[in-house]
């Protein structure tokens, strides 16, 4: 059989992924947003429950030692913040393990950007002006139009269940009717999860830009959690912006409380454990930069390879990238 | 068998699912922005030809299926059971029921080779050649000089099949058939 060493990507395709990169660059240059490098390499890695890290063995001065590959810039970012590095943005290569698909490669690049001082809304709308401005429309554009959808809501919508009141063993067998799969042993948060990737986001940002605003304080992950000032419900301050059923970011008012990040750490791990899944070193110099304080404000990270995606009009990611994940 | 993981499915791969094997048609890994992952597989059932969607956890595995299509020529039938032949030159048998066979009984011919899938050494269902030569055995006489275009009448073929013919074709003749379509493509 020939061996396939051609790219994934035409070389027209790459030409305009350059261009569309030194767009952004621009966008953030004219916004006073300075870019940053931060190491792909960390000893401590992201003990996410749904994220599985690749790590490598190397020879630091430290001896011997197990290193992280990141799975988003965000530790390392945070602790500039702490430093005092004001706004910043980073085109960052990232790497999660088994994620690999239409939509998904395991080496990724992801552009995550940082705004000391940002309220969650003010951030929504620099994402979605960034999302237009590489889409080749203005964000005034009627065309175009920004839409906030609370998570509460959507559910609602479309599956007339409450996410945040329904009885468990509702949801689970929702989650079995729509997927097709036992679920009846499946925690809240996964049937959620299958309804949500399953059921809602194929139809969301159809008609423009839309944004999942008020998660579960279950899903909450590194941002704040909030009452809902309507409901009372705990929620998670974060947001997700979609576009043609392509999630494309994920936004938070990011903690900055050292003790509760060391808690979420060890709560993670504590579920890593108990699932049977290998535990991760925790970023230590995150809680200490935190423990020195980081300003409040708010952060994103957007999948630019999809963003590129559908500014091309491709139908993978894949096709946007030089070699793809089966092809490196 | 061995198991296979949601990230080992490809096109292709044969697994059992709910005590029936089946081949992997497409498998897409869906994941929600921060949560659970999960792979939405859509699988071929190879006793009933049925395609069933199913999600699986990203991660969760299936029991491959010992299934393997092998080249046979078709032999006889007894009236009960349909016989192939290897083509290995080992001149081993496999009696095939007619519940495998399907469809694929009106293009039995004998000495033509099929693709008989066998699962645990059971002959589960047979395919065809794409292109089989046939001849016609009964259909109303040719119209002489009728060679254009337009217009068409039905032909037995000695298979049993059913299938449409110009007007010009006569019973006798061979034709070509395209076995997907079921449609006539060319005199032999």
């Amino acid at each position: 059989m020939a061996i396939d060493w051609r790219p994934t990507a035409t070389i027209a395709t790459l030409r305009d992924r350059a261009r569309l990169l030194a767009e952004v660059r621009v966008f953030f240059a004219e916004r006073g947003v300075l870019e940053v490098e931060t190491p792909v390499l960390g000893h401590g890695g992201s003990t996410d429950l749904h994220l599985a890290s690749l790590s490598a063995r190397a020879t630091t001065p430290a001896g011997r030692e197990r290193l992280w590959l990141q799975t988003s810039p965000e530790f390392a970012m945070k602790r500039l913040l702490a430093a005092g590095a004001g706004p910043i943005f980073q085109l960052a290569r990232c790497f999660r393990d088994g994620e690999v698909g239409r939509r998904h490669n395991l080496e990724f690049t992801m552009l995550e950007w940082y705004r000391p001082g940002f309220t969650l809304d003010a951030l929504i709308e620099e994402t979605a002006a960034l999302v237009h401005r590489l889409l080749g429309r203005e964000p005034g554009d009627k065309a175009v139009p920004l839409r906030r959808r609370r998570y509460r809501a959507l559910f609602r919508e479309a599956l007339a269940i409450d996410p945040f009141t329904a009885p468990l063993a509702e949801l689970r067998r929702l989650a079995e009717e729509k997927g097709g799969l036992a679920m009846h042993d499946a925690p809240r948060d996964d049937c959620l999860d299958l309804l949500m990737s399953l059921v809602i986001e194929p139809g969301l940002g159809r008609e423009g830009v839309e944004v999942v605003v008020d998660y579960p304080a279950s899903q909450a992950a590194l941002a704040r959690r909030h009452r809902d000032p309507e409901d009372g419900e705990w929620v998670a301050s974060r947001f997700e912006l979609y576009l043609e059923g392509l999630e494309l970011a994920n936004g938070y008012d990011e903690l900055t409380d050292a003790a509760e990040q060391a808690a979420r750490f060890e709560e993670d791990n504590t579920a890593r454990r108990a699932a049977g899944l290998p535990e991760v070193d925790i970023d230590r110099r995150l809680v200490a930069a935190l423990e020195h304080g980081m300003p409040e404000g708010s952060g994103v990270a957007l999948g630019i390879d999809r963003l590129i995606q559908l500014a091309l009009g491709k139908a993978s990611v894949a096709e946007v990238m030089a070699f793809a994940t089966p092809r490196c | 068998m061995a198991n296979y993981s949601t990230n080992e499915f490809k096109g292709g791969l044969k697994v059992m699912l709910d005590g029936d094997p089946c081949s992997i048609v497409e498998n897409e890994f869906v994941k929600p922005g921060k949560g659970q992952a999960f792979n939405r597989v859509k699988l071929r059932n190879l006793i009933t030809g049925r395609v069933w969607e199913r999600t699986f956890k990203s991660g969760e595995s299936l029991e491959g299926a010992d299934v393997m299509d092998l080249d046979m020529e078709y032999l006889y039938t007894d009236g009960e059971m349909w016989h192939f032949m290897k083509t290995d030159g080992s001149f081993e048998q496999y009696a095939v029921e007619k519940k495998a066979l399907g469809d694929t009984i009106k293009w039995l011919k004998e000495q033509v080779v099929y693709t008989v899938t066998l699962w645990n050494d059971n002959a589960i269902s047979v395919t065809p050649p794409n292109f089989i030569e046939l001849e016609v055995v009964e259909t109303d006489p040719g119209l002489k000089g009728d060679t254009a275009q337009g217009g068409s009448k039905p032909a037995t073929l000695s298979s049993g099949a059913v299938v449409r013919v110009p007007l010009f074709i006569n019973q006798g003749e061979v034709l070509k058939v395209d076995t997907r379509s079921g449609e006539y493509v060319s005199r032999a």
